[in-house]
């Protein structure tokens, strides 16, 4: 039997890179203009997987992620660098889901994948910086977490090794039996998209996107089934509705600002020696630097 | 319905209560006169007999103390197991870890047990009232754990109105350390750790450790120089390194600048880094989105170099030098050497 590494990725706007074009006139931000993209730690979290497959020949990774339909993309993305398979967890029913229901479906997606070896995914998702999912999907599953990996050390007879990253040293830790691992940013990047597995790949495609292709598509799909992303629905988890979504959800939001910068009594100052050599002057003189 | 309040206290290597859970019990206590409730400490380790003293500035009532050889250093399932028992056997309404390495491992998975909320990362704790009109229900002080999402460009308000214990994480230095003047020592309740753990929770062993002392300290910094990903590159990073040499400040960035590699991780100022209040904080080619502001607004004084004259910087900066850094901080260094004595 395979050793089966699940993989856990999101896709999410692109916050870091918040320029002009993505901001409003009243300061705030326009969520449209900002691109989808593969989670950057995921695809961290990734590399560790496929650095686990390429000590394992026969090992399997399997992308999950829970989005709405175009985040196939980031499978299709994930096969070209070297996953083999990808599951989609779709339904208008798990909107509105914070990280406890989100954690609760995807723990029925990798129930429904047992038996596995290892669950991976990425510390954190930058849209909602929580690092929370990974550790409820752990709990949800019975299974021990390790968080912050930094480096896959190898197989030790039936145990595995993983350095972990914290605010004051590392630690090597040794764990038995399925286990799931969140992957910090400080390891190893991703490995780019192999051009054969691009040619492979790139056809692969989810029901939903079948819906929309065209006959004779269809048909070269059917002949090569390693080209259909699985889509799972609350139906085909057999999910309980009400843990999903906004009654799944214990936290609720209240209020939400769009952050609007607001002015104060400030100063502003050419590059001039002049300008600078005042300023530099008057912050001696205040006992600021000096 | 019981309304205490817990902080997890986290024990730091030397054996000491952290920074962050001493920052935690003071704002517990705050809150906790707010709701005429209790605050209660979990502490969770080896050697433990100092807990009680290191907290008595704080206004614990009762401190939960789990010591056992086996329970330093931290491993998430046994830590998890007693946390989760001990907050559902007190029924605790609100539960407050920092968010380290530890409280960040603990605290979801204690919410996964408890099938309860849990908000990451909150700059602010107030307690207040929430009204929903479709069911013409008021709750009563619940906790608003506010925070910033979607990379910091918008500010949340989370509440738990109906599955509690309501839980956040807040990282270190966001809350103010604020020993009473009076010492009460708490009562204490130890924990018979064997009834809480199990073997299999050790599934996961330690076999090595290598602890380093954090080498820098922005935090303790009276000036600082932070760059943003508009100082393009490692190399000018140097820059900036120099000018805080000479004004004995330290370096700092953006999350930008980290993720772009330009500079170490843990110099990394604001909602996913370090939070700073220095006496003068020089922000180099930094936008100043909030997730970044959030870390560094409470600084006396802000400098802000960038050639965007309308940068969201702009607007909480003291002074804005529109330029380059490889113009603007050269100058800087002359103009200081020329004039300091």
């Amino acid at each position: 039997m395979s050793y089966r590494i699940l993989l856990l990725a999101k896709q999410v706007p692109d916050t870091r890179n918040v320029g002009k074009d993505a901001m409003k006139s009243d300061g705030t931000v326009n969520r449209v203009a900002l691109p989808a993209i593969f989670n950057p730690e995921d695809l961290n979290a990734l590399e560790f997987a496929l650095r686990v497959k390429d000590q394992r020949k026969d090992a399997e990774v399997i992308i999950i992620t829970m989005g709405p339909p175009r985040a196939a993309d980031i499978i299709r993305e994930g096969m070209y660098r070297g996953a083999d398979k990808g599951v989609l967890i779709t339904d208008r029913k798990f909107a509105g889901s914070d990280t406890l229901a989100t954690s609760y479906a995807i723990s029925l997606a990798v129930k429904k994948l047992a038996p596995f070896d290892m669950v991976v995914a990425g510390r954190q998702a930058i849209d909602g910086d929580t690092a929370q999912v990974g550790p409820q999907v752990a709990e949800k599953l019975n299974i021990p977490q390790i968080t912050y990996a930094e480096e896959f050390l190898g197989f030790m007879k039936n145990k595995i090794q993983v350095k972990r990253r914290l605010e004051r040293g590392v630690e090597i830790l040794e764990a038995e039996g399925p286990v799931l691992i969140t992957v910090h940013s400080s390891a190893a990047d991703c490995r780019v998209r192999n051009a054969k597995r691009v040619m492979k790949y790139k056809y692969a495609r989810t029901e939903i996107e079948l819906q929309e292709a065209a006959e004779d598509y269809i048909e070269m799909l059917e002949s090569r089934p390693y080209l259909q992303i699985k889509q799972w629905s609350v139906t085909d988890l057999k999910a309980d509705v009400s843990l999903l979504g906004l009654s799944g959800s214990p936290t609720k939001v209240k209020k939400i600002e769009n952050v609007v910068f607001t002015h104060k009594d400030s100063t502003t100052l050419s590059s001039s020696d002049a300008d600078i050599n005042k300023l530099v002057k008057s912050l001696i003189s205040s006992h600021v630097i000096g | 319905m019981s309304k205490n309040i817990f902080v997890y206290c986290e024990i730091t290597e030397e054996g000491h209560v952290a920074d962050v859970s001493l920052e935690l019990c003071s704002k517990g206590n705050k809150l906790a006169k707010e709701l005429g409730v209790d605050i209660n400490a979990i502490a969770i380790g080896d050697k433990l007999d100092n807990i009680a003293d290191e907290v008595s500035a704080f206004g614990v009532s009762k401190l939960y103390l789990a010591e056992d050889k086996k329970l330093f250093p931290y491993l998430n399932m046994p830590h998890s197991n007693i946390v989760s028992k001990i907050l559902q056997e007190q029924k605790a309404d609100i539960v407050l870890f920092g968010a380290t390495s530890i409280g960040r491992d603990l605290a979801p998975r204690v919410a996964s047990t408890l099938k309860c909320g849990l908000t990451a990362d909150c700059t602010s704790l107030e307690i207040g009232d929430h009204y929903v009109k479709k069911t013409d229900t008021t709750y009563k002080n619940l906790l608003y754990q506010i925070r910033p999402a979607f990379g910091g460009n918008i500010i949340a308000t989370i509440i738990n109105p109906d599955m509690h214990p309501q839980m956040a994480t807040v990282r270190e230095g966001v809350m103010k350390l604020e020993p009473l003047k009076k010492k009460v020592k708490p009562e204490i309740i130890k924990i018979d750790v064997n009834k809480y753990v199990s073997k299999s929770d050790f599934a996961i062993s330690i076999i090595d450790r290598k602890i380093e002392a954090q080498k820098v300290n922005i935090k303790g910094a009276q000036i600082i120089v932070a760059g943003g990903y508009g100082v393009g590159s490692k190399e000018n990073f140097s820059l900036l390194k120099q000018l805080a040499d000479l004004l004995g400040g330290e370096v700092g960035a953006s999350r930008a600048a980290v993720d772009s590699g330009f500079v170490d991780h843990e110099r990394q100022i604001g909602q996913t880094g370090v939070t700073v209040r220095p006496k003068l904080y020089i922000a180099c080619g930094i936008s100043g989105a909030v997730q970044h502001t959030a870390g560094m607004d409470q600084s006396a004084q802000i400098i802000s170099i960038n050639n965007d004259a309308e940068a969201p910087i702009s607007k909480i900066a003291d002074y804005n030098i529109v330029g380059t850094i490889n113009e603007v901080i050269p100058k800087m260094i002359k103009y200081y050497r020329q004039n300091s004595k």
